[in-house]
């Protein structure tokens, strides 16, 4: 019982949603909203529940003196001034504010700036000119990278062109063979979860 | 004396004005009709009418509209000359419309066609334009599920190898082995996201291995509900296997739900704990190159798995091997070996072949002059 229930239910909500998609009919449109915002409703229990493991991973690191154990008290100081002032006085409150603004987007503008050597170093062990493969990677990556910059014009007129041509013709083939794939794939392990088939998302077994 | 002269100017300039009109043949708008607009929730009309002869004089068109025996409304802006369709999207269900369309000249002078039959706007139940996709849909269903079928007949399935699916025992031995841990992340997808749920699949068969070898298993998530979910598939494995002694809920834990601070946590438990294997299977976005070289600069095995097509050059230059796209969706089937599985893959495969047919058929027939292929699959699209 406590499989075959969520597995009817899946399979009804299943059937239901993708009909939703062939009927503009207000009813049906209201119904495929109205089950998407039930998600909604589930995202603040789940979100107590990892909190709540946050909490005792870092209170465990805390307590076994693990490498690094002193940084759990920025998690802890982090998420108790967030929440001192996000929960009584909101998100727009100018002190909430600042904080996201001083503190959160340059962290996550440092982590992503990281991007720009990882892929200098990526780049460098994935175009040694090794094999046929990586020599060929090498020199259409030449190309792509000088038809991106103006000197690639001054260098060879037609630098751009050959630029586009790459872009357009063999990378343009390779990345919709690679959708055509993907979709197909996604519409098949839908129906193997619709049809109880794949149950993963029920916690695996049988 | 100076009224009188007043008074001509006017005439003359009326008479001018009618004149102007009259000699450039203004005619008003021909063949209107509003329709209620097919395939839409009823929220629209739609009015029609003949395009005017270039030498009419004709610079625009000014849509109005009454309900029942209502005062007429102007809507919308005035239309460019050449305009010959309107969508009223601005209607209340329940009530009927009746529109006139009318004809405006660059001196302003303007007339008017003759009022349409009110109408009303309705749902439609079924989307009449998606009748091929519903079909092609219904096809590529029937064959995956005959396949299903043939497959639980217990018939032999042929399926290719995937080196990457073939190194989860070589990458989860190498751990074993080394005495470290597994490192799994899931990416950034959500529950209801098909590559998360791709994922879950291939996560429940590393820990059954992971939970024969007795080899600590990570699991750092960005969605608290994944988070949960991926708890009870890896204690459900742990179970089937029959060591629910060495499952450890807490390694499954919650990192944070902003993306570069889950690739900071899960960076730093990398350099941290130094697991012997990496798995990234799931979505990825921005951080999966963060995530993959620092894998990798730390001599990690990594095995990363991702249907965007945008991340797939980053993790096949930073991973020892890289599931692409559809490979990820095959990797239950792959891992389980259960025939049910399998036959959905073949049933997968028949879809291609049959898309490559009619790309084939399409451009054979494109290159005849004949584009009746290329015209469906526009409508389907």
């Amino acid at each position: 019982m406590k499989r075959q229930v969520p597995l009817v239910l899946c399979f009804l909500f299943g059937v239901a949603t993708i009909l939703t998609r062939f009927s503009p009919h207000p009813y049906s449109q209201f119904f495929y909203e109205e089950v998407n915002s039930w998600v909604l409703i589930i995202t603040p229990f789940a979100l107590v529940l990892a909190t709540v493991t946050l909490i005792r991973a870092h209170v465990t690191r805390i307590r076994r003196r693990t490498e690094y154990w002193q940084y759990s008290f920025i998690v802890f100081a982090g998420l108790i001034t967030m929440v001192a002032i996000g929960v009584p006085f909101g998100p727009q409150y100018p002190a909430f504010e600042w904080l996201f603004n001083n503190i959160q987007v340059p962290m996550d503008a440092t982590m992503f700036s990281l991007l720009a050597f990882f892929i200098a170093s990526a780049a460098y062990r994935a175009f040694r000119a090794r094999s046929f493969e990586a020599t060929l990677l090498l020199v259409t990556a030449i190309i792509v990278m000088l038809g991106n910059v103006p000197v690639g014009d001054l260098i060879w007129s037609e630098t751009s062109s050959m630029k586009q041509w790459i872009l357009n013709n063999p990378n343009l083939s390779a990345r919709r063979g690679i959708i055509l794939g993907v979709s197909l794939g996604v519409i098949s392990q839908s129906i193997r979860i619709i049809l109880g088939i794949e149950r993963s998302y029920l916690g695996g077994g049988d | 004396m100076i009224k009188t002269t007043q008074w001509i100017f006017v005439c003359l300039v009326l008479c001018l004005s009618i004149g102007t009109a009259f000699s450039q043949g203004l005619s008003p708008p021909a063949n209107v009709t509003a329709v209620d607009t097919p395939n839409d929730d009823g929220s629209s009309i739609t009015i029609n009418w003949d395009a005017a002869p270039e030498d009419s004089g004709i610079t625009g068109y000014q849509i109005l509209r009454r309900i029942a025996d209502g005062e007429l409304e102007e809507i919308g802006e005035l239309l460019p000359v050449g305009t010959t369709t309107y969508v009223d999207s601005s209607i209340e269900g329940g009530n009927a419309y009746a529109y006139i369309v009318r004809a405006v000249t660059e001196t302003e002078a303007t007339v008017d066609s003759e009022q349409t039959a009110p109408v009303k706007g309705t749902g439609e139940w079924f989307h009449t334009g998606k009748i091929p996709l519903f079909v092609a849909m219904l096809l590529f269903g029937t064959a995956i599920v005959w396949n299903i079928y043939y497959a639980r007949s217990g018939k032999e399935i042929f399926i290719r190898r995937i080196p990457g699916l073939e190194a989860v025992d070589e990458a989860i031995g190498r751990a074993t082995e080394m005495g470290r841990s597994i490192l799994y992340s899931l990416g950034l997808g959500r529950v209801d996201e098909v590559p998360t749920i791709a994922s879950m699949t291939i996560l429940g068969q590393v820990a059954r291995r992971t939970a024969d070898y007795e080899t600590p298993l990570r699991v750092p998530c960005r969605d608290p509900i994944v988070m949960n979910v991926v708890r009870e598939v890896v204690r459900t494995a742990y179970l089937d296997e029959g060591r629910p002694d060495v499952y450890n809920e807490e390694n499954v834990f919650f990192v944070s739900e902003s993306q570069f601070a889950y690739a900071a946590g899960v960076d730093g438990i990398m350099l941290r704990e130094k697991p012997a294997a990496i798995f990234l299977q799931g979505q990825f976005y921005a951080e999966s190159l963060i995530l993959a070289e620092t894998g990798n600069s730390i001599g990690a095995i990594q095995i990363a798995g991702t249907d965007s097509e945008h991340q797939l050059p980053f993790f096949i230059a930073a991973c020892d091997y890289t599931l692409i796209g559809e490979e990820l969706y095959a990797a239950s089937a792959y891992l389980s070996r259960e025939p049910m599985l399998l036959g959905s893959l073949r049933g997968q495969d028949w879809g291609k072949v049959l898309i490559f047919i009619t790309m084939i058929l399409g451009v054979i027939l494109e290159l005849s002059g004949v584009n009746w292929i290329t015209i469906l699959l526009q409508r389907v699209s």
